[in-house]
């Protein structure tokens, strides 16, 4: 049992740190803020759940789980909120979206049925 | 197995902390350091595991809090350009300058 217990935690916590990760870099690759912000959403909730619950197999049933649950769930709660503030703030301060304008779409988009 | 969440954590909150300097515009700041708190907050359960002291936690449940309110707090600042008046004032204050 305790076995089972160890290897589930080690894949959840292999699995969070790889989701944390892969928000990091999204947060860095990706070019404009609104597109960040998606990235930034990922390591904040499915990440740090992930990791957390990790965390909650190792402990067990004790106080410490208590713990990790409430950091899970305020994290859970908070997270969007907090990344939703920044969008909106960014917003209503004028940041628009970079978005691809309308000749790019089209000079790549393929028209059916015209044979250009 | 915590030795590996804490190393990618690192990893990531040094990544973060690029963002956090190339930032053009604020918004990709105040988001960047969003994120690094709660990596710190993970980074700190993690080593309570990894040092078997639990109180950590405790410790990890106050710094989401005061993240969370940080971030809105430096948003707010920005938005009205000061933190003393609530948002009905300052929206007022707003229209008069």
């Amino acid at each position: 049992m305790e076995m089972i217990l160890d290897i589930a935690s080690g894949a959840f916590l292999a699995a969070g740190s790889f989701l944390v990760l892969v928000g990091t870099i999204g947060m860095l690759r990706l070019p404009d803020f609104f597109t960040r912000l998606h990235a930034a959403g990922i390591t904040d909730t499915l990440g740090a759940e992930l990791l957390l619950i990790g965390m909650m197999l190792q402990a067990g049933f004790s106080l410490v789980t208590v713990k990790l649950i409430l950091i899970s769930l305020f994290i859970f709660f908070t997270s969007p909120t907090a990344t939703h503030a920044v969008a909106n703030a960014a917003r209503t301060m004028g940041l628009k979206p970079a978005l691809v304008s309308d000749e790019d779409i089209e000079a790549t988009s393929v028209r059916r049925g015209s044979a250009k | 197995m915590f030795i590996g969440a804490t190393a990618a954590l690192l990893v990531a909150m040094a990544l973060t902390l690029i963002r956090a300097f190339a930032g053009p515009t604020l918004f990709d700041r105040v988001l960047a350091v969003n994120s690094f708190g709660t990596k710190t907050v993970l980074l700190i359960g993690a080593l309570g595991f990894l040092t078997d002291r639990p109180e950590f936690l405790d410790i990890a449940l106050l710094y989401a809090l005061v993240n969370f309110i940080g971030t809105i707090a430096v948003l707010k600042f920005f938005r009205y350009r000061n933190l003393g008046l609530s948002s009905a004032e300052s929206a007022d204050r707003e229209e008069i300058d």
